[in-house]
């Protein structure tokens, strides 16, 4: 006859506290971690891209390339003056802790203020995996439509603030900003949010100034 | 198509609840898994059946139990699973609504011999 053993565990444990580890390890260094996530084609590389450009000379930077097709690879971060480390997935849907842990290395943590992490371009698989981030951020493109808030709640559960970008295109596509920030609001109350196009510029300065005292502040009370 | 990782946790904390109870062989795997969690149940199962090879784990049945979204409204009270497209209540129409369970994913319990 079977024994039963009673394990209430979590699947994805052991995921959890790696990315609890990377989480020590960027603390005792002072480095601030952010996960950018997104789907495929929501303009993640651009707003990341324009984002450096925008905390230029403010905080020191460094980037974890993890999406599968990105054309700012690692490469061409470092030719704008930023280390950068490109992690080769193998295909794999998200980064996991592991994939994280052994980009870190690479990086001259001693001296930045934040690592800018892009994930693979998924809406499912990245969320349930930590990587040891300090903040989580969706980007949410325009042309994806009004109704992911309800067709992928959890993204827009798991994260800490939204940017919803390609706002440019909002006179060209059907939209309902309502609708969508009903879903929002309700997966996520009180979420902050960013409207904003990469593209023109419209935005941007919102967004970089609230991470730059993101950073500071949690740097001071470190 | 993060169902391998999964898989491999699953595995993983199967065998070491397996190995602390000196067991022979792991029967069955119980786990629990919300609606929201984006796991398919036969991915699952065709991972599992090439991970466990050469483990006591090889053979065991997997019991998926899923947890469907639920939603509890604030004003009406009211327990209801979100529509496609919407998260209104379906009751009074709010939308002071919060999600109650859906996103679970745990090993439940093993059975071993």
């Amino acid at each position: 006859m079977p024994t039963r053993i009673q394990v209430v565990e979590k699947i994805l444990t052991a995921n959890d506290q790696l990315a609890e580890n990377i989480r020590k390890q960027l603390n005792s260094a002072g480095v601030f971690a952010i996960n950018i996530m997104a789907s495929p084609g929501a303009g993640k590389t651009t707003f990341i891209i324009k984002t450096l450009e925008a905390l230029h000379g403010r905080l020191r930077m460094g980037v974890i390339e993890g999406d599968l097709a990105t054309s700012i690879d690692a490469d061409k971060a470092s030719a704008a003056g930023l280390p950068a480390v490109q992690i080769n997935t193998g295909g794999e849907c998200h980064l996991d802790a592991v994939m994280v842990a052994g980009a870190l290395p690479s990086l001259p943590l001693n001296n930045l203020d934040l690592v800018i992490i892009e994930n693979v371009g998924n809406l499912v698989c990245p969320i349930n995996f930590q990587i040891g981030s300090h903040m989580n951020v969706l980007v949410a493109s325009i042309p994806e439509g009004d109704d992911k808030p309800y067709k992928y709640p959890g993204a827009y559960r798991g994260v800490n603030a939204l940017v919803i970008s390609k706002t440019d295109l909002l006179p060209y596509v059907p939209f309902n900003m309502d609708y969508f920030r009903k879903g929002v609001e309700i997966l996520n109350p009180g979420l902050i949010t960013f409207p904003l196009s990469a593209k023109t510029g419209t935005g941007m300065d919102a967004w970089a100034d609230w991470l730059v005292s993101k950073v500071k502040s949690w740097k001071t009370n470190l | 198509m993060h169902e391998l990782a999964v898989t491999e946790s699953i595995l993983k904390i199967a065998l070491e609840n397996a190995q602390k109870v000196d067991a022979k062989q792991i029967t069955s795997i119980n786990l629990l898994i919300g609606q929201m969690a984006s796991i398919v149940d036969d991915s699952i199962q065709f991972y599992w059946d090439i991970l466990s090879e050469g483990t006591i784990a090889l053979g065991a049945t997997l019991n998926i139990k899923r947890i469907p979204t639920e939603m509890h409204c604030f004003d009406c009270g009211h327990i209801f699973s979100p529509g496609p497209d919407s998260f209104d209540c379906p009751t009074c129409n709010s939308i002071r609504v919060q999600i109650i369970q859906g996103d679970e994913m745990r090993v439940e319990s093993i059975d071993v011999e």
